[in-house]
């Protein structure tokens, strides 16, 4: 990954709703703001209260922000075949794309720089696949290093209830070593 | 130095109110502007404050005009559907002359249309929604900052004028999340009714005093037209009374035309929003400046009582006005009647439940000057 981080930075969580990707894009929000950068966090969803198609969407910048959504994206996370058919072609070369590998298979593809990684299997070993969406915003972290690691756990446990902080926690452990493996010259 | 919080449109807005002292709320949960209602329920009792679920939208509207009669300041939010119920209350809130805030946050219409999709097509409901000519103040919101801004704001000119004003949101805004500083007490003006120096001689529709029921003087309140004292008048009376009542809006347009200039001083061609079609109206302004194009950006805050001599400015200047909105071209036939023929004026319109985004706008801002090959030509 390039060591410069871009501003603004455009980030786009797709997935299906319940699966915790505005929670995710919020938690990404906080820890910006503790970072000392502006951000504006928006959301797309249907009339459904779970699964429906669901996408959170976060900028982040030093200086001001206009528009608030995103154009073409510079991270893209889809958690849902629905996602990665919808939102998968909409980004350019040099967008970072996660594909959570365990419900997307290889038959999807985008034109962006595509990491397949198996975020919700991963989340149902730590505990519970409803930490998929932590796995998911460390596995991000940690491939483009939008905020500091420990701004982005501190937000984290912040935002969890306290009965579920330590699963949180192992999730995002759990998620940093499932994206640095990617990154490791040995892998 | 203030401190930072990450919160959405609709938490500025219920966070708002009660920093401009409403003390009432009464209203119906709606998609997109439940949060405003549910944060006041927990809020509210806290301190003190009345919060009440009414049976719908119709008696929301009654019981924030009655409270405000019982000396509270009162709030209701809602949305499309019940907004369009509320027009009879609105009527007559606005010839009771009585102060109170409603926040619209704007969904695709009509009816049921799509809850979770914003929208901009309430504009002419909340300027003509009820019937006959009438006194009443729209504005707007476009971030997160301003939603907070503008609640206050919207409070204060409600007790300032004696009238309804109606805030409008969106979803996008209402459910958007940006970092503010958080104002403390004091840093927004919150402006109280003025009360009669006499109470014995008060006459509730001679002036904008206000003085609500329970402090010694005896007045009628009704929605019949009315004199002074609030008896039934009809005829030459009945017209005087109308046209004082829409005078007090109409003959302060200047003080309550709020508004932003983005660029604006040099530019050749303008771009008019309000809302939250400023964000992606500023970024298109970006855009054209890119291009070598000197756009600037007008983004209205009060949209009523129309502010015909900011337009008038514009118009003087520039060749071409761009107007983008989430409806089918609401408030772009106020601004091309202000213009009135000297700028070429272009609507943008967008109704797919979809923000214009900064190229759709730049891109229609240009059009008009593209040759057949499809290069932009300018004088």
């Amino acid at each position: 990954m390039s060591n410069t981080l871009k501003d603004p930075i455009q980030i786009r969580f797709s997935g299906a709703g319940g699966q915790g990707l505005i929670t995710a894009g919020v938690i990404l929000s906080e820890a910006a703001m503790m970072d000392g950068r502006n951000v504006v966090q928006t959301q797309t969803y249907g009339p459904e209260a779970r699964l429906g198609s669901s996408r959170a969407e976060v900028i982040i910048s030093k200086g001001t922000i206009a528009y608030p959504e995103v154009t073409l994206p510079d991270v893209l996370l889809c958690m849902s075949t629905e996602a990665a058919r919808k939102y998968g072609a909409k980004c350019t070369a040099d967008t970072v794309v996660i594909f959570d590998s365990t419900n997307i298979g290889p038959e999807f593809t985008s034109p962006g720089r595509v990491f397949r990684l198996p975020i919700t299997e991963t989340a149902t070993k730590v505990g519970s696949k409803v930490v998929a969406n932590t796995v998911a915003l460390c596995v991000l972290n940690t491939l483009v290093p939008v905020v500091p690691r420990e701004t982005l756990a501190a937000a984290i446990a912040a935002r969890v209830p306290a009965k579920f902080r330590e699963l949180n926690q192992r999730a995002g452990e759990a998620g940093e070593q499932l994206a640095a493996g990617l990154l490791t010259p040995s892998a | 130095m203030s401190k930072k919080r990450l919160i959405q449109g609709n938490e500025a807005c219920a966070h708002a109110a009660l920093y401009a002292g409403c003390n009432f709320y009464a209203g119906y949960p709606i998609t997109p502007s439940s949060e405003v209602m549910e944060i006041l329920s927990y809020e509210m009792p806290k301190l003190g404050r009345t919060f009440i679920q009414m049976e719908d939208e119709i008696a929301s509207i009654s019981a924030i005009i009655g409270a405000a009669w019982g000396g509270a300041k009162t709030l209701t939010a809602t949305s499309g559907p019940g907004f369009s119920l509320m027009q009879e209350g609105l009527g007559y809130a606005s010839i009771t002359e009585t102060p109170c805030v409603i926040v619209n946050c704007q969904r695709w219409g009509p009816s049921t249309g799509q809850p979770t999709k914003g929208a901009q097509g309430d504009v002419m409901q909340s300027i003509w929604g009820t019937h006959g000519d009438h006194a009443i103040i729209v504005v707007t919101a476009s971030t997160v900052r301003d939603a907070f801004d503008m609640t206050v704001k919207s409070f204060n000119f409600a007790q300032q004028y004696r009238v309804p004003v109606v805030l409008l949101m969106d979803e996008v805004l209402a459910h958007m999340r940006e970092n503010i500083d958080w104002p403390e007490p004091g840093d927004i003006e919150v402006i109280e009714a003025k009360r009669p120096a006499d109470v014995k001689t008060y006459k509730p529709f001679a002036n904008d005093e206000f003085l609500p029921f329970g402090h010694g003087a005896r007045y009628h309140i009704t929605g019949l037209a009315h004199g002074a004292e609030g008896f039934a008048v009809s005829d030459e009376a009945a017209a005087r009374e109308l046209k004082r009542m829409v005078g007090k809006v109409q003959d302060h347009v200047r003080d309550l035309a709020l508004h932003d200039r983005y660029l604006l001083d040099d530019a050749e061609l303008a771009i008019i929003s309000y809302g939250i079609t400023s964000r992606p109206a500023q970024s298109a302004v970006d855009l054209l400046r890119a291009q070598g194009i000197r756009a600037g950006l007008l983004s209205l805050k009060t949209l009523w009582p129309f502010p015909d001599f900011l337009i008038d400015e514009v118009a003087e200047r520039v060749d071409t006005i761009v107007v983008p909105e989430l409806n089918m071209g609401q408030l772009v036939r106020e601004i091309g009647r202000a213009a009135g023929g000297r700028s070429q004026v272009i609507p943008v319109s967008r109704i797919d439940g979809h923000l214009l985004t900064p190229a759709q706008i730049a891109d229609a801002a240009v059009a008009p000057f593209a040759t057949s090959a499809g290069k932009v030509v300018r004088s």
